[in-house]
């Protein structure tokens, strides 16, 4: 099972990081063990998720979307119905209790979109913890709701000014604020991306996706669905969900964000499109130039415009067990909008990446498959850019300036 | 006995300097080298522009983003090594690099390059010694410097790092990233006497050191010093003048009397 002792998944994963932070990335895969094995700290995690978070979480019947498309069924998994209205906190509250446990009460977390900062931001206020926040100055910008949002829960978000000011940018600041403060602050990485033991902690605070979704599957159609899809960024959302799902007879599909088309430069379609490269401590499928420069990558969804992808994901591409496909802005919109209408669901635009190419997979598919979604936030974070989009008003120049930083 | 070992003989602790290749330009880079020399470096460390530097504070950042824009690339950084050499360097140049450009070139390649360049030695802040064997390897094959890193928190993996390293070992002297201090942890001298003690080739302190008083009481613990960001930040500070053809031998010698204060000897 992966990953190996090296925190390797095939030729991906490792410990790419600054000398300083060896011994505590070990500190921390120590205390993790330690915690996997103790019966108590599963219960207290398996208790926050019910309580706290709601879980767990339904398993919709897509029943108007089914027949408007006619063929496979198409069932969703609610992860919008958590609190804070994604998956991320499924893994904040495992982190959060895990920091606890090793005595450290302050939390550092990176986020782009700011689901994952308001979910460190809420189980920190929950657990009376201090949370600092690392976010591109131009994300503070443009998701100024979700900056709000952390600033009430308590936490103190920094804007982040170097590189081109978005998650990438976030991350390495937390990074080097970690590597300063390694001592007495405990580090909560949002996705299954970052150093060994990170992708493996991630996955395993998310695989309750999958395996709840297995079992309600199971009591609804007495079976497993043929397909399972889900988005990816750095993907978390995607690699809970299918991680359960590894050993069984069901097609597994990631869909990354094509943004304005994987053959211009403005997608962020990393395992597609990406080269082996280092990012965040990682080995791991990479946008960059020739020379290993990191490319800043583009998404309408802020949530999947990150350069790399989880190492555990880029092996399962290289292996052919999951496939990796890519929607673009336009197609994930489209579906967004059908979800809202048929369904009655406001989907986040990261989920309505997979959402648009469920609909294509099911219509080859026959009415007695079934087709499993992974909806891993809800859309209310996304007005803005949803009323921008739908008034023809995503900004040229921002596209530009984007294009342009690739260097 | 390395260069570096011969150098402690002599009496002499080392002061090596980092500059960024390509910062503020390919020519001003060249001629940065020769005043270091001339100021007394030991060996010159260049480091390689990089987007997303992981171990570097803000002053080493806006040096990389500056040397990107002048399109500044490993390969072009090593090709600057012959130029500082027909330009009168002759102490070593040591490359500073995040591993991902190296992986990107591929190491056939880079070590190709290496050799064709006459680099001297190389160091890669963000390949740990669990990840470094190989190439760690494929250096001491080739005579080639693998400079290691130990930091305040390597405790038990002090010993390991310190006996496979080369050349000197770099010690970091506190925790975080590159960048001026105004003061240090009074630890960080029981720390560089735990290093000394198990390290069998000379130990340079780095991280932070911004001024030769500090530089001295360095020195009292450990062999040697190396000296970035405060370096960097007189090259920001003279970028203008170092640009121009008319004014750069003043801006050089202004930055070769600031690395003459770090140097020292016993």
């Amino acid at each position: 099972m992966y990953p190996d002792i090296k925190g390797r998944y095939g030729d991906f994963g490792g410990k790419f990081v600054p000398e300083t932070l060896m011994e505590p990335l070990e500190e921390l895969e120590n205390a993790y063990r330690d915690a996997a094995a103790d019966p108590a700290f599963g219960e207290e995690y398996v208790r926050l998720l019910k309580e706290y978070s709601g879980r767990p979480t339904a398993l919709t019947f897509a029943e108007n979307l089914t027949k408007s498309i006619g063929g496979a069924s198409i069932y969703l998994k609610r992860e919008d119905l958590n609190h804070t209205g994604a998956h991320k906190i499924n893994n904040a509250i495992g982190q959060a209790l895990l920091a606890k446990r090793m005595g450290k009460n302050q939390l550092i977390a990176e986020t782009g979109a700011g689901q994952h900062g308001v979910a460190a931001a809420t189980v920190a206020a929950k657990f009376g913890m201090k949370c600092k926040v690392f976010m591109g100055a131009e994300d503070v910008e443009r998701q100024q709701l979700n900056v709000f949002r952390m600033e009430l829960l308590g936490a103190e978000v920094v804007p982040v000014h170097s590189g081109s000011k978005t998650l990438k940018d976030a991350t390495n600041e937390a990074i080097r604020y970690w590597v300063q403060h390694c001592e007495d602050h405990f580090y909560m990485i949002g996705s299954v991306v970052g150093p060994h033991p990170y992708p493996m902690i991630v996955r395993d605070f998310q695989k309750v996706i999958g395996e709840e979704s297995k079992k309600q599957f199971a009591e609804r159609t007495g079976g497993l669905p043929d397909k399972v899809i889900a988005c990816v960024g750095g993907g978390s959302n995607a690699i809970g969900m299918f991680h359960p799902f590894l050993n069984d007879e069901v097609e597994l599909i990631g869909v990354e964000a094509a943004g304005k088309g994987i053959d211009t430069p403005l997608h962020a379609a990393t395992i597609t499109k990406g080269t082996n490269g280092v990012i965040h401590g990682s080995l791991t499928y990479l946008i960059q130039d020739e020379f290993g420069q990191i490319i800043e990558p583009y998404s309408i969804s802020a949530g999947l415009d990150y350069p790399g992808v989880g190492p555990e994901h880029a092996h399962l591409a290289d292996t052919g067990r999951v496939q990796y496909i890519s929607a673009t802005d336009q197609e994930a919109l489209d579906a967004l909008h059908r979800t809202a209408k048929e369904e009655g669901l406001l989907a986040a635009i990261e989920s309505a990446h997979a959402l648009a190419k469920a609909f294509i997979i099911a219509e080859t598919m026959s009415p007695e498959q079934s087709i499993l979604v992974c909806l891993s936030g809800r859309g209310d974070k996304d007005v803005h850019t949803l009323m921008k989009a739908l008034k023809g008003e995503v900004d040229q120049d921002e596209l530009l300036s984007i294009s342009n930083g690739a260097k | 006995m390395n260069y570096f070992q011969s150098l402690m003989e002599q009496n002499k602790k080392l002061f090596i300097p980092f500059i960024t290749a390509g910062d503020p330009d390919a020519e001003a880079t060249i001629a940065l080298a020769l005043s270091l020399q001339n100021a007394g470096a030991s060996a010159i460390e260049l480091g390689i522009p990089y987007s997303d530097p992981l171990a570097d504070g803000p002053v080493i950042q806006r040096a990389s983003g500056r040397a990107l824009k002048q399109g500044m690339n490993i390969v072009k950084a090593m090709e600057l090594v012959p130029k500082m050499r027909e330009n009168g360097v002759e102490i070593p140049v040591i490359l500073f690099t995040y591993y991902n450009p190296v992986l990107q070139l591929g190491e056939e390649n880079f070590f190709a390059l290496m050799r064709e360049n006459n680099v001297d030695g190389l160091l890669i802040p963000d390949l740990p010694f669990e990840e470094n064997q190989r190439i760690r390897t494929r250096c001491k094959a080739e005579n080639l410097y693998f400079i290691s890193m130990v930091a305040p928190t390597s405790s038990s993996r002090l010993k390991k790092i310190a006996e496979a390293s080369e050349g000197f070992l770099y010690c970091v002297s506190s925790l975080g990233v590159t960048g001026e201090r105004k003061e240090f942890d009074q630890n960080v001298f029981n720390f560089i006497k735990e290093v000394k003690a198990v390290s069998p080739i000379p130990v340079a302190v780095g991280f932070g050191i911004s001024s030769g008083e500090q530089a001295r009481k360095m020195n009292e613990a450990g062999d040697g010093v190396v000296v970035g960001s405060s370096i960097i930040r007189q090259v920001e500070e003279l970028h203008d003048q170092l640009i121009s053809k008319a004014d750069r031998d003043e801006a050089l010698q202004k930055i070769e009397a600031f690395a003459r204060s770090f140097v020292q000897t016993v």
